[in-house]
């Protein structure tokens, strides 16, 4: 096994092209343990710690551009308000020592189904920064994810950062795991609401091949409170709508049974997680709404 | 004994500083929060070469053939073995030798080693391993007690001599113990409530921080030389010497730092497969397991299926019981003998009833072996009749505490094997306490700040992972109690051997302490030390490496270190300080009548008499005199129990600890969060009231895990799912609760300074107090531990 230890962006990815079954590694939380398990012996390794930039992130007016290599903690402490759900996400990834190192550049390259970041970024709504010696490409988070620890990057591309829409409204992440710290997710939830847009989209972690959108519970929610004038007047999700809601995103799931849970459960929790993100996420909005309209009563 | 009189109470050496009953501090523990402790894997020998073993992936196959010439070819290989390169002895085991050095024509069990390869890096071992082709015959494997027990089953092990096969009704039975007392048919017709229940507990692991490592360096006498982590140098001693052809004098072993054992490290794992590459090689060889091969490298706690029966008066008084455990031992015999023997006498728990029937037996399988574990049979009877007795509690309409206190074992009460418990046996007492304590305050997680309340999830089911913010908790309390043996039983020679020397040094006396005991984590090097303090009234004292050069300790384990051990210890130090005193009366008898007449003392580096008068400096009286002893010492002798009727002085001491549990469920999603684990348990006398307690800690949380997390998942083809920490999950500190203890001690006469072990007691109790509680949140009936999410939702 070679190890390539580009000093350089540019480096890397002449590296990648020259080497295109190099895998990339930075913080290594996932790296690390798949070749100590012995589950896969690559041919290079691609050490990406010494490019600095990847370490860096960017909030503009609409996104957050965020480096690779950022590491979670990072994320945690200084992009809370930006990208809510991605902090709370990355606060349930494995330990404070694994927070220091891993990042989402690497949580996407190793695409896993029960990946945490996965679900906070199909919410938020996201692009993957893809680079390599031919250039730029920005893929939709939504088309990122193409199987099993799959995803769409071509053999000589490389993630140089992710571009996630800033948070305009809450954003709830929720993950469950036979422990209460430091635990795989045996399945996820994240949720954002879009009051600018008036939608509410989703992600569901470890209940599917792959990490999916819960789309039909999506449309199902944004139509039922347009229709319900729910954005404008702040009132209480109807508990029928809440249980359509988390019933549909059920529906979304595609689990398996597993040593971490069975399918049967998978389906059943992220309906829970469902309906208990959509009300603190709407809880937190018609807080906000209320303060804005001037300190209308906040029961409904 | 002899013309000195020797004080033996408990006031010598009760002014010396660091004595015991003091928390004196671990010599290791900075080194080991700091990461700067020595463990065996980190051994180093500058020519080592690194081993590798080749394992299994069949649970039961046939070997038809192995070629390991390509892996022989590999540049940097010295050595591969198979089966047939073993020089002498080809089998081991604790007490059976049943299981292979190397698979010869079978394999039995998800794991089991076939080969062994030295080569000059870690990294070329593995690979040249990989290049062994080995040709099997899949066979389908046995993997329940069904397979195991039909009429056409194939006999796993067809050619037994132990001493269990004469007895046993089927030969894939490892061993049965039935225990029978009283008249349960007569008992059964005059009760008025009758309840039973079948329980399952799933296969834990000990999850020991430090795998299995050692450095094995030939000598030039042709023996070899091996350093250790291990729990038993001279078991290991005992079994190793007949597989490398060698007597047990070319045999030197020295204990390396152990990183955790509780019970895993009874049993050889690479101790062999190093000593032989290492001969075959001239080269010294160091074996280092990964956590992956861990998981297969060593026993694990026995799965049980047990089915329970209680009948009770109206009154509440329990007129009888019955069970049937059933252990699963996996492919190899280990310690499951033993354990069978403490399900059988220990699964009635710790009650008075007259009217007994009971049979535990284990199970050959070709699941993986099953042995020792922190508890050791003790665990799965306890889950099952803690359960029983909330049942019997809630069918006679009573408090499940009060029921227990009312039908608590004293002193002086028989178990089912006759013996009479001839010591304290504060059960009752236990769950009053603990029953007592306050209770922990409702609604933790929320927290005021400046908008009024807010929420911290760590408090909650979840913790972290932010899946409710008060939704569907729902708080439940439970209680168990729980009796396990200390020491070896069924006749076991269970003794240890110390070597005291006390001498001067640097114009101070210093006892030097040499025993071959295993420090795993217990705390016996603190422990020996305050021993010595105590008996020989200086303050310095010097804990020797343990090694192979002086006799047995024992097994760490059982709980009985300090009581085996510390008591041999003791044992030297008392005919040091006697000879001490002689030389005392030699060199200064003259000049001070106290010599010839008063008991005498030795605190705080002098000689003196039970009022407090100094006779003599020790540095003066020892002198250039070196006082050296070394002696073995006996626990007073158990015997086995009958094999039909289970009647016999079986154990030598018990020990009890009762569990309050409170705990949080999310009822709907299934999650569970312990809130509070209060602890109240006899320990005799603390000897290190600081390791009391942390034993206490340690075994309610490994109780916690088996209850809500801890399980290695065999699939249906005997093939082990989660061998890793990504997927046999333990307890993290989020996990684990505050574990308030009240600790007793009321003394054994029977033991030295009458001190109780301490370490097994409190995992029993704690896992059926979880599940307890569980119960109380959920309204549900849970018989199977680990509980898992899909148990709390029905999913």
């Amino acid at each position: 096994m070679d190890f390539l230890r580009p000093a350089s962006w540019e480096e890397a990815l002449a590296a990648k092209a020259e080497h295109p079954s190099a895998v990339p590694i930075a913080g290594g939380t996932d790296v690390m343990v798949e070749i100590n398990f012995d589950h896969r012996r690559p041919d290079y390794l691609l050490d990406l710690t010494r490019i600095g930039d990847l370490y860096e992130w960017e909030a503009g007016a609409e996104q957050v551009r965020l480096g690779a290599a950022v590491p979670y903690t990072q994320i945690m402490e200084h992009l809370r308000g930006e990208l809510p759900g991605l902090a709370l996400a990355a606060h349930t990834v494995g330990s404070p020592q694994i927070r220091n190192r891993g990042s989402v550049g690497g949580n996407l390259g190793a695409a896993s189904p029960a990946g945490d970041c996965h679900p906070a970024l199909l919410a938020a709504g996201a692009e993957v920064e893809a680079q390599s010696v031919r250039g730029t490409r920005l893929i939709p988070v939504d088309d990122f994810f193409t199987g099993v620890k799959r995803n769409a990057l071509a053999p000589d591309e490389l993630i140089r950062a992710v571009r996630i829409v800033k948070a305009a409204g809450p954003q709830q992440f929720s993950k469950v795991g036979t422990r209460n710290a430091m635990v795989i997710a045996v399945c996820a939830f994240g949720l954002a609401l879009h009051p600018t847009e008036r939608t509410v989209k989703t992600g569901i972690g470890s209940a599917a091949p792959t990490p999916v959108r819960a789309k039909v519970a999506e449309d199902f929610l944004t139509a039922a409170l347009d229709e319900g004038g729910f954005w404008d007047s702040g009132k209480v999700i109807t508990p029928s709508i809440a249980r359509q809601f988390a019933e549909l995103a059920s529906g979304a799931c595609n689990p398996i049974d597993d040593v971490r849970g069975t399918a049967a459960y998978r389906r059943h929790a992220v309906a829970v997680m469902a309906r208990r993100t959509l009300g603190w996420a709407w809880e937190s909005y018609r807080a906000t709404a209320d303060s804005t309209k001037g300190g209308a009563p906040r029961c409904a | 004994m002899g013309v000195t009189r020797i004080p033996t109470s408990l006031t010598q050496g009760s002014h010396t500083k660091g004595a015991i009953g003091e928390s004196t501090l671990r010599p290791d523990g900075t080194l080991k929060v700091t990461g700067d402790f020595a463990y065996a894997s980190d051994l180093w020998h500058e020519d080592m070469l690194w081993g590798c073993t080749l394992r299994s992936p069949h649970a039961y196959a046939e070997i038809l053939s192995i070629d390991v010439s390509q892996a022989l070819a590999t540049a940097g290989v010295h050595a591969v073995m198979t089966h047939q390169d073993l020089p002498a002895g080809t089998h081991y085991g604790l007490e059976i030798r049943d299981q292979p050095v190397l698979a010869d024509d079978v394999v039995r069990f998800h794991g089991e080693p076939v080969a062994i390869v030295a080569a000059d890096h870690p990294e070329t071992a593995r690979r040249a391993a990989a290049k062994i082709v080995v040709e099997y015959r899949e066979l389908p494997p046995i993997t329940n007690e069904a397979a195991a027990l039909a009429a056409d089953a194939p006999v796993l092990h067809p050619h037994r001599t132990d001493s269990h096969a004469a007895h046993v009704p089927h030969p894939n039975i490892l061993h049965r113990q039935p225990v029978t007392r009283g008249d349960v048919a007569a008992a059964r017709a005059r009760a008025d409530v009758v309840v039973s229940g079948d329980y399952e507990v799933g296969m834990q692991d000990q999850a020991f921080l430090g795998p299995e490592s050692g450095l094995a360096m030939p000598a030039e006498d042709g023996g070899v030389d091996l350093f250790i982590a291990t729990q038993w140098l001279h078991s290991d001693l005992r079994q190793l010497a007949p597989v490398l052809g060698l007597p047990e004098d070319k045999v030197r072993m020295t204990l390396s730092g152990v990183g955790g054992a509780f019970g895993g490290r009874e049993d050889l794992s690479m101790q062999a497969h190093a000593c032989l590459l290492a001969l075959r090689t001239g080269k010294p060889v160091k074996i280092v397991y990964n956590r992956f091969e861990s998981f297969f490298g060593h026993v694990h706690r026995h799965p049980a299926r047990l089915h329970y029966e209680h009948g009770a008066s109206r009154d509440g008084m329990i007129q009888y019981m019955t069970c049937r455990i059933v252990l699963d031992g996996g492919a190899y015999a280990s310690a499951s003998p033993a354990v069978v023997g403490n399900a059988a006498s220990l699964g009635a728990g710790p009650y008075a009833i007259d009217n007994v029937e009971t049979e535990a037996l284990a199970l050959y399988t070709n699941n993986p072996p099953c042995g020792a574990m922190r508890g050791f049979g003790a665990v799965q009877a306890c889950f099952a009749y803690e359960s029983q007795m909330d049942k019997l509690a809630a069918e006679l309409g009573m408090d499940p505490v009060e029921f227990r206190r009312l039908n608590a074992m004293t002193q002086g009460t028989r178990l089912p094997t006759g013996q009479a418990v001839d010591s304290p046996a504060p059960v009752a007492e236990l769950l009053r306490r603990v029953k007592a304590m306050p209770m922990p305050p409702e609604q933790q997680w929320i927290t005021a700040d400046e908008s009024g309340e807010s929420i911290d999830v760590r408090a909650l089911p979840g913790g972290l992972s932010n899946t409710t913010h008060g939704e569907g908790v729902v708080r439940g309390v439970g209680y168990a109690v729980g009796i396990k043996n200390v020491g070896f039983s069924e006749g076991f020679d269970d003794y240890s051997t110390a070597r005291v020397r006390l001498q001067v040094i640097g114009g101070e006396p210093v006892a030097a302490v040499y025993t071959a005991m295993a420090e795993v984590g217990q705390g016996g090097v603190t422990v020996h030390a305050q021993i010595a303090r105590t008996e020989l009234g200086v303050t310095q004292v010097t804990i020797h490496p343990a090694d192979t050069r002086i006799g047995s300790a024992g097994s760490t384990s059982a709980s009985r270190q300090t009581y085996v051990t510390g008591g041999a210890v003791r044992h030297a130090c008392e005919l040091v300080r006697e000879r001490v005193l002689e030389l005392g009366r030699v060199r200064f008898g003259s000049y001070h009548p106290a010599w010839a007449t008063a008991e005498l003392l030795l605190e705080s580096g002098k000689v003196v008499t039970d009022d407090g008068e100094v006779l003599a400096d020790l540095v003066h009286v020892i002198g250039d005199e070196s006082i050296d002893v070394e002696r073995e010492w006996r626990h007073r002798p158990t015997e086995p129990l009958d094999p039909h009727t289970g009647q016999g002085f079986g154990h030598v001491q018990y020990m009890f600890a009762a569990h309050r549990a409170v705990v949080e469920v999310d009822t709907e999603l299934g999650l569970v969060k312990v809130i509070e684990l209060a602890c109240a348990q006899d320990v005799g006398k603390a000897l290190n009231p600081l390791s009391v307690l942390g034993q206490i800690q340690g075994g309610t949380t490994q109780g916690l895990g088996l209850a809500v997390m801890e399980e290695i998942v065999v699939a249906p083809d005997g093939k082990v799912r989660n061998p890793s920490f990504t997927d046999y999950l333990i307890p993290t500190i989020l996990d684990t609760p505050s574990i308030p203890a009240d600790v007793l001690e009321l003394a054994d006469q029977h033991a030295p300074y009458g001190l109780r072990g301490v370490g097994e007691a409190p995992t029993l109790s704690a896992t059926p107090a979880v599940v307890s509680a569980i119960r109380a949140a959920t309204g549900l009936a849970l018989t199977r531990v680990p509980v898992r999410p899909e148990h709390l939702t029905g999913t």
